[in-house]
């Protein structure tokens, strides 16, 4: 049985936002789930949503099998980590992670020991008597993740708890927060602005868009088989080829250029089917001589990449990436040839915009 | 237990906000009592009241009687009314318009530009003339426009009894000097707001302290003097400190609306006609913060 | 482009070398004159107090405490001082009673054209004033058996005032972010809780700004107390001053010289102690 698990959740906004739209969800016992979107799909919403900080106008979210869509936020028993932490100001460090216990009339000796305990696993015993403003934003991150461990709730809500944190702070509490998590293997939603750090940490991911959920799957599902072509241009640290093109007698024909249908749609792809051709430039390759399924261009720009190079070639009007490995790239007016690996193509309907 | 919970907040789906209905009701009500009370209420009193005759003695104080608007036409024939407007709006333009906001900005201008030390210094000595309790103000410059040891004289070497042969111009100078630390702060506050790098392009630009003024700086400050000198003007027009130097007088020449307003009901004590005089006051006002308001609307747009 | 920025960099120099002279001057003189005209009239203040032959004349005073020990003896000077103390703190207090839940709530819950209508309340307050609703003001009071209380005092004052404290109060709250009560929500703190622990002490600069600043409103008022007040013994210190100065003559110079001192100095001190504390920060929100 699923954890949490939504049901057809409709949030609009009084202004008339529809920020999250009969939007379904599950996710299981113990995962890290996260929650992947461009700005404004309502990602936040959704995380408040099910913290009950934000009432749904319509749907049910239940947690182990229990319907929660009723419930204030503080009969949930789950744990939320603001983005700016909300570490209280007035309060030192000890206090903060103290007072839900004391909220929750925890005895004396077991707030002893769970502050002890929590501040032991996140190393900020020594922090205890200084307040908020004294110590750093990554101290501040541990300390409000101590004081959501603290609580020992069945859900932890993230939302972008890493993102008021320098690139190398990030890095490592990342790492440290996944560690954490596998530790005490409560389950976590992690919603992100940043696809490495989800591709990263999480077990399985949602990339939302408009209120809804475009694909739910493992981070390697997204990489290698996303579901549409929305998730596909937005997946990826280097932009998908997403070619148009149409089915021709076992082929799709791009222009002048054709490529074996992929082998998911084989099946699928009738003859006439407007469709779009996608392949990640990782997975296409120079060789030396034209030919069929290869894309025959003038090299238009290179990009470094560190390890190999990034090549846009215009291939009679249409740009197709590949990538070169470092030392034998071309240059800029060089006509190439791009292979793509055809185990890694894939074919999307261009009218319902899905993955065959 | 849990049940429960779930039963007791099975009304609504959970909000927001920490407080449900009826305690932000709650929380409110006591200042809609507060503004009730001792705003609404006088306001339309003062309306209800300039409708009657009446006074807090002889007849009418018993049985007082709605006489419709002759309080208001009497007042547009009483000589000494127009000349209490007069006086009130040479007043409220004097010291608040072209006193106090103008020194104000020039004050603000001309200190963001100065090392923070002295600004510092200088601001702190236009708040103190801001802090110090109007009847203690009242009385500095009562010493100081003294005709035999007052300072003002011995400054400029001459022997001129201000409060008798200047009022006016005393009192104005007197107002200036209490009220311009809010026109300077608020104006530093618009200062401040605008980025850096707005002034700087236009100083690469070429252009002169003047036009940096006139394009940059007057317009992103509009909102910020347009509620400056609405506000200035609304206190200025309500302003009873003058009394506090002359008593309206010599001869009614600092007479301005509040101390008319004064000498009338409580002194005299014609309710009804003071009242009248009051209503004139306060519609006056609020015509003026409508015009105000809807040139800041317009401003927007 | 580093040669350009140089270039730049000289030529506006230079440019603003050639008006600095003139500049300069002007900007000091104007400054000087400035300072002059606001600090001269204050020099009576700091002198005369302790000048045991005081005179309107700023001079340099004839050191002695002698002033001081004669208000002493003035038993209405003292007891005028407690009355403003009292007239004050009460107002002070209201204001924060009542003004405080009421931004809180103005603050957390947004409703159509609650910004106007807090603009307007602001308006309407600076037009209702103790001038214009002078005789309503009065009659209130009478009719409500106000006339000579402590109370009459405060509860007008306080009228008047809380229009201006929500709205800056208001501007205050909305600065601190609504996370700080959303975590408490969610570790199950009940709302008496989460306004007892978290947000009163988050909102507590905000508070003493506004309770000096109701203290030091009333403390200078003039107006509502020599309307409302006519027992000589339940007179504040603004009143007072009055009488000491209209009606004395030369007789109470050196009382007035060391009252004014004394009358005054409370509000300067609160100035300085919430501008050191908390920064001063006057009407931030306005601008309509
Ligand atoms: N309180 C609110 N009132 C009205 N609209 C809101 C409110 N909060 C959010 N919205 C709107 O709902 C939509 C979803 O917002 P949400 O904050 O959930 O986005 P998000 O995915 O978290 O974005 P980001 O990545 O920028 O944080 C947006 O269009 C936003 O403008
Ligand atoms: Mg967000």
């Amino acid at each position: 049985m699923s954890f949490v698990s939504i049901e057809k959740i409709t949030k609009v906004f009084p202004g008339g936002v529809r920020a999250l739209d009969e939007l379904d969800l599950e996710i299981q016992d113990g995962e890290f789930f996260a929650l992947l979107g461009p700005s404004g799909c309502g990602k936040t919403t959704l995380l408040r949503t099910l913290g009950g900080l934000e009432s749904s106008t319509s749907g049910k979210i239940s947690f182990e099998g229990k319907d929660v869509t009723f419930l204030t936020p503080g009969a949930r028993n789950i744990a939320m980590v603001f983005q700016d932490y909300a570490l209280y100001p007035h309060m030192n460090v000890l206090e903060n992670i103290s007072y839900p216990l004391k909220v929750r009339k925890f005895s004396k000796e077991e707030i002893d020991k769970r502050v002890k305990q929590a501040s032991e696993a996140l190393s900020i015993e020594m922090l205890l008597d200084r307040k908020p403003g004294q110590i750093s934003g990554g101290q501040q991150q541990r300390v409000a993740v101590a004081r959501a461990m603290a609580c020992t709730p069945s859900l932890y809500l993230f939302d972008e708890p890493l993102s008021n944190l320098d690139a190398r702070l990030r890095l490592e509490a990342r790492t440290f927060l996944k560690q954490l998590q596998r530790e005490l293997g409560v389950t976590t939603i992690l919603v992100t602005h940043d696809q490495s750090e989800a591709l990263a940490l999480a077990d399985r991911m949602a990339v939302m868009d408009k209120g809804r959920i475009k694909q739910v799957g493992s981070p390697a599902e997204f990489f290698h088989k996303p579901a549409n072509i929305f998730v596909a241009s937005f997946i990826g640290s280097t932009p998908m080829n997403l070619l148009d093109g149409v089915v021709n007698d076992g082929k799709v024909v791009i222009g002048s250029m054709s490529f074996d249908i992929p082998a998911h749609a084989q099946n699928t792809a009738r003859t006439g089917d407007k469709v779009v051709f996608g392949v990640r430039p990782e997975y296409v390759s120079l060789t030396s001589s034209p030919g069929s399924g290869i894309a025959s261009g003038v090299v238009k720009v290179t990009e470094n990449l560190g390890t190999h190079y990034l090549v846009t070639a215009d291939c009679n009007g249409i740009l197709v990436r590949g990538t070169a490995p470092d030392g034998s790239e071309p240059h800029m007016g060089d006509t190439v040839h791009l292979k793509p690996e055809s185990v890694r193509t894939l074919l999307y309907n261009k009218t319902s915009e899905d993955l065959y | 237990m849990k049940s429960k919970t779930v039963k007791g907040s099975r009304a609504a789906r959970p909000g927001n906000s920490v407080l449900g209905k009826g305690a932000a009701t709650a929380f409110l009500s006591p200042s809609l009592l507060f503004i009730g009370v001792f705003l609404l209420v006088p306001a339309f009193w003062t309306l209800f009241l300039g409708l009657t005759d009446y006074k807090l003695v002889g007849i009418e104080a018993l049985n007082p009687s709605f006489i419709g608007l002759d309080n208001f036409a009497k007042a547009l024939q009483d000589p000494q009314f127009l000349s209490s407007l007069k006086l009130t709006i040479v007043y409220v333009l004097g010291s608040a318009i072209f006193g106090q906001a103008l020194l104000g900005f020039i004050l603000a201008w001309v200190l963001n530009e100065l090392s923070p030390r002295v600004r510092s210094a200088v601001e702190l000595i236009v708040i103190f003339s801001w802090i110090v309790p109007g009847s203690v103000v009242a009385f500095l410059w009562f010493a100081f426009y003294n005709k035999e040891e007052g300072t003002l004289n011995a400054i400029l070497g001459v022997n001129i009894d201000w409060l008798l042969d200047y009022p006016m111009l005393s009192i104005i100078i007197f107002n200036i000097w209490r009220g311009t630390a809010f026109s300077m702060l608020l104006f530093s506050a618009a200062i401040a707001s605008i980025p850096k790098s707005h002034i700087e392009v236009a100083r690469v630009a070429g252009a002169s302290k003047m036009q940096q003024l006139r394009n940059i700086v007057l317009p992103s400050a509009r909102s910020y003097i347009l509620t400056n000198l609405l506000l200035i003007t609304l206190w200025t027009f309500n302003d009873f400190g003058p009394y506090l130097l002359t008593g309206g007088g010599p001869g009614g020449q600092t007479q301005i609306l509040p101390i008319f307003i004064y000498d009338s009901a409580l002194r005299y004590l014609d309710f009804g006609y003071g009242s009248a005089i009051a209503a004139i006051m306060l519609l006056l006002n609020l015509i003026l913060s409508l015009i105000v308001l809807r040139m800041s609307k317009k401003g927007k747009k | 482009m580093r040669l350009l920025g140089k270039e730049v960099f000289t030529s506006d120099k230079r440019r603003i070398d050639e008006r600095s002279s003139v500049e300069k001057i002007s900007t000091f003189v104007f400054v000087l004159l400035a300072v002059s005209f606001f600090a001269i009239p204050l020099m009576w203040l700091v002198l005369a107090p302790f000048d045991s032959d005081p005179t309107f004349r700023i001079k340099w005073p004839n050191w002695g405490l002698g002033n001081f020990s004669e208000m002493a003896e003035n038993p209405y000077a003292y007891r005028s001082l407690l009355n403003s103390a009292i007239f004050s703190a009460g107002s002070g207090l209201v204001v924060i009673l009542v003004g405080a839940p009421a931004s809180y709530v103005l603050s957390r819950i947004k409703f159509a054209g609650r910004d106007a209508f807090l603009y307007i309340l602001l308006l309407f307050s600076s037009i209702v004033t103790g001038s214009a609703a002078m005789v309503p003001l009065f009659l209130l009071s009478l009719k409500l058996n106000l006339i000579d209380t402590y109370q009459g005092v405060v509860l007008v004052l306080t009228g008047g005032l809380i229009p201006a404290a929500i709205f800056i109060l208001k501007d205050f709250t909305d600065s601190i972010p609504k996370s700080y009560e959303e975590s408490a929500q969610i570790f199950g703190a009940s709302s008496f809780r989460i306004l007892k622990d978290v947000v009163t002490p988050i909102i507590r600069p905000g508070l003493a700004v506004i309770f000096v600043w109701s203290f030091v409103q009333a403390w200078g008022n003039f107006l509502a107390p020599f309307i409302l007040i006519r027992d000589v013994n339940k007179q504040p210190a603004a009143v007072m001053m009055y009488s000491f100065y209209n009606d004395g003559g030369q007789a109470v110079f050196r009382t007035v010289a060391a009252f004014s001192l004394i009358y005054t100095i409370p509000v300067l001190a609160m100035y300085f102690y919430v501008n050191k504390k908390y920064g001063f920060r006057f009407y931030g929100g306005i601008k309509g």
